[in-house]
């Protein structure tokens, strides 16, 4: 099985069981550095697959608190390096999917980040700022060990594109719900149902949705129209309030 | 991919300019060799296209060219003149030409892009316009030339460059324009850009993102070139005309690279004019003292474009310095990127204390105040002038220091310096 299959099969087996995929994020070393694998196990308890975020000091897709998040995290000194030393270290076995933006993973060079990322349990890469078009030579270094590149889907993205995205996306298909940047508070609008239709009728592998989802309720309506969540600016308000991070996932699926 | 470019054939550069100048950059993926390109969020990829559609509608509606070149003969006072700089030439050796952008509305050449892409918004239906600014010329030029067309416009502005070019703000404000300041990341220009794609992103169809240099994903580079090609251009021909010939040296600063750009581009064909890009050394050669991009940087993607860029061994931005807002960019633009490769454009830096002393030098013996900016392009060229003697130097004078007045009290006193 390549790598970026046990994401879809972690999915697959949260529909089987009758629950709608959750998959948790939080930016590595954030609020403390140390704490990092444990605040990554906690959340894995209740995550089908886990979504851990590279700290970047221009993260232009993110709201607030990732932004937030990022800076505190860079300060503590969390590198890509340390993380993927961190995570080859613990013995997470829930599929890790690394978020991170373009330039971290340039520096660190591709092939050494695939290979090195395929040993530490990363399974897959989320990257905003890199559409599909200029993903040729990332893919060709994943490729080698298994890894995914995870697509975006958006609300502004056309039919046909969007039929593109799903059917070249691995692991999962990211669609994105509200048209902004992540961690937003405004309600889902209604469209969002019949657009998430859409991406799951193009769609071969699980869909999961994510940006701005913070309620139980939400989840319930998303759940019918996706196979999974991801939350992540809501979770790391909870993180960072000191509240229990575990608790509150568990909340969000009813 | 360092070493690809260092090992690039002279078969390669040339080919590399030949494209450039045959219009074929960039190509269809958005790339200058292998600059540039189009690192934008799903969000905005649709959006990008759409506006790459839009640019190719716009240069071919001959009424709003007409239009746009009337408006800029008209409302913005082009063609800028050109200066014989007598006191400079006599000082330096040299014979110096300054070609005034300062002298086009709103001080600086930041207004021949704004005026454009404000036309190009309203032909597209925008409703709305957001900008960034760092020094706050383009915002100015933003605000003014929103005002002009009529269409609403917001600009984001680092919480420090708020400070530091406060008069600039009271003029946005003055024209309509609502400013909003950015204190994440370093609160400069670069967190400004990251503000303003976040805004873009939440409202696709009905913004228009109007960048004010010659960065960013594609198509802006190539837009940003287009609108300010205008400078070169007319630098081309009042040169030939008033000093009887073209330049050996065309001179300019370079921070993302927009008025650089403009000087250079309509030039590039010329073989026997050297080009000289002048970047903010700032206190120094150390990472984190200087913006000197393409002396010190390495290709990376920020803000949508793959270009040279300053970054520390985890890809994470630097934090830049230079006595100017202007500059103050850890980025540039893909084609000097690709200038530089080819070894057709030179760069240089210039630090803080020598381009101020550039600055009163052309105060002293030109009696025109020059922005701190282009003051670095000034230093340059003088530099250039002592190793080269009796050559004939076009300088671009991108903008006026007024807006400078509080940076400059405090790091000179012009009384000291009369007495």
């Amino acid at each position: 099985m390549q790598l970026h299959q046990k994401i879809s099969v972690a999915l697959n087996a949260a529909t089987a069981a009758g629950r709608v995929g959750l998959v948790p994020f939080v930016t590595a070393g954030y609020p403390i550095k140390d704490e990092f694998i444990k605040v990554l196990s906690e959340i894995c308890k209740d995550g089908d697959v886990v979504e851990v975020g590279v700290p970047f000091s221009d993260p232009m897709a993110d709201g607030i608190t990732i932004q937030r998040s990022s800076h505190s995290a860079i300060e503590q000194g969390v590198t890509l390096n340390w993380i993927i030393d961190q995570l080859a270290a613990s013995d997470i076995d829930t599929p890790i999917v690394l978020m991170s933006y373009l330039n971290p993973l340039l520096a660190y060079g591709y092939e050494a980040l695939a290979a090195d990322a395929a040993k530490a349990g990363v399974c897959g890469f989320i990257v905003p700022d890199l559409p599909w078009e200029e993903s040729e030579h990332l893919r060709a270094a994943l490729e080698t060990q298994g890894l995914g590149l995870v697509q975006l889907v958006t609300p502004a993205t056309p039919e046909d594109r969007l039929e593109m995205l799903c059917k070249v996306s691995q692991g999962f298909i990211y669609a994105v719900t509200v048209t902004g940047v992540t961690g937003g508070d405004q309600s889902m609008p209604a469209e969002v149902v019949d657009y998430l239709d859409v991406v799951k009728r193009h769609a071969s592998i699980p869909v999961c949705a994510g940006f701005g989802v913070r309620e139980p309720s939400q989840v319930a309506m998303l759940g019918k129209h996706a196979d999974g969540v991801i939350v992540g600016s809501a979770l790391l308000e909870k993180i960072e309030s000191g509240e229990d991070a575990a608790a509150f996932l568990r909340g969000l699926q009813g | 991919m360092n070493e690809a470019l260092e090992n690039m054939s002279d078969a390669d550069r040339a080919e590399h300019l030949r494209k450039l100048i045959a219009g074929e950059y960039p190509d269809k993926r958005g790339r200058y060799g292998p600059f540039g390109g189009s690192y934008a969020p799903e969000t905005l990829v649709t959006a990008l296209k759409r506006l790459e559609q839009g640019i190719h509608e716009f240069l071919a509606d001959d009424e709003l060219q007409v239009e746009l070149r009337r408006e800029l003969k008209d409302w913005v006072g082009r063609p800028t003149a050109l200066t014989h700089a007598r006191g400079l030439s006599k000082r330096w050796g040299a014979d110096v030409w300054l070609k005034r952008e300062d002298l086009a509305h709103t001080g600086a050449h930041k207004i021949n892009n704004a005026l454009g892409q404000a036309f190009l918004a309203k032909k597209l239906g925008a409703k709305r316009v957001v900008a960034e600014t760092g020094a706050g010329q383009h915002g100015v030029a933003t605000a003014a030339a929103c005002a002009r067309v009529g269409i609403p416009c917001t600009v984001y502005m680092g919480a420090v460059d708020i400070e530091r070019q406060a008069p600039n703000v009271d003029r946005m404000y003055q024209l309509g324009a609502n400013v909003v300041p950015v204190t994440g990341g370093d609160a400069t220009l670069r967190a400004a850009i990251d503000e303003a794609f976040r805004n873009w992103v939440a409202d696709p169809a009905e913004t228009f993102y109007l960048l004010g240099s010659a960065v960013g994903p594609h198509p802006y580079p190539w837009l940003v070139q287009v609108l300010q090609s205008v400078i070169g251009t007319e630098a081309r021909a009042q040169i030939i005309e008033a000093a009887g010939g073209l330049p050996d040296i065309a001179v300019a600063c370079v921070g993302g690279g927009s008025n650089a750009i403009g000087l250079f581009h309509p030039m590039l064909a010329d073989s026997g004019i050297e080009m000289l890009g002048i970047e903010a050394g700032g206190l120094g050669p150390d990472l984190g003292d200087n913006s000197a991009t393409l002396a010190a940087g390495k290709p990376g993607v920020l803000h949508g474009t793959y270009s040279m860029l300053l970054y520390d061994a985890d890809g994470q931005i630097q934090e830049t310095h230079s006595v100017s807002a202007g500059l103050d960019y850890p980025g540039v633009g893909p084609e000097h990127a690709l200038l530089k490769t080819i070894g057709r454009v030179t760069y240089h830096s210039i630090t803080d204390d020598v381009a101020l002393d550039a600055l009163r030098e052309c105060c002293a013996f030109e009696g025109i105040l020059p922005a701190i900016e282009s003051s670095h392009a000034l230093a340059g060229a003088r530099e250039w002038a002592k190793e080269n003697p009796g050559k004939r130097i076009l300088i671009g004078l991108s903008g006026r220091g007024d807006k400078d007045m509080p940076t400059l009290s405090k790091h000179m006193s012009f009384r000291e310096a009369a007495e």
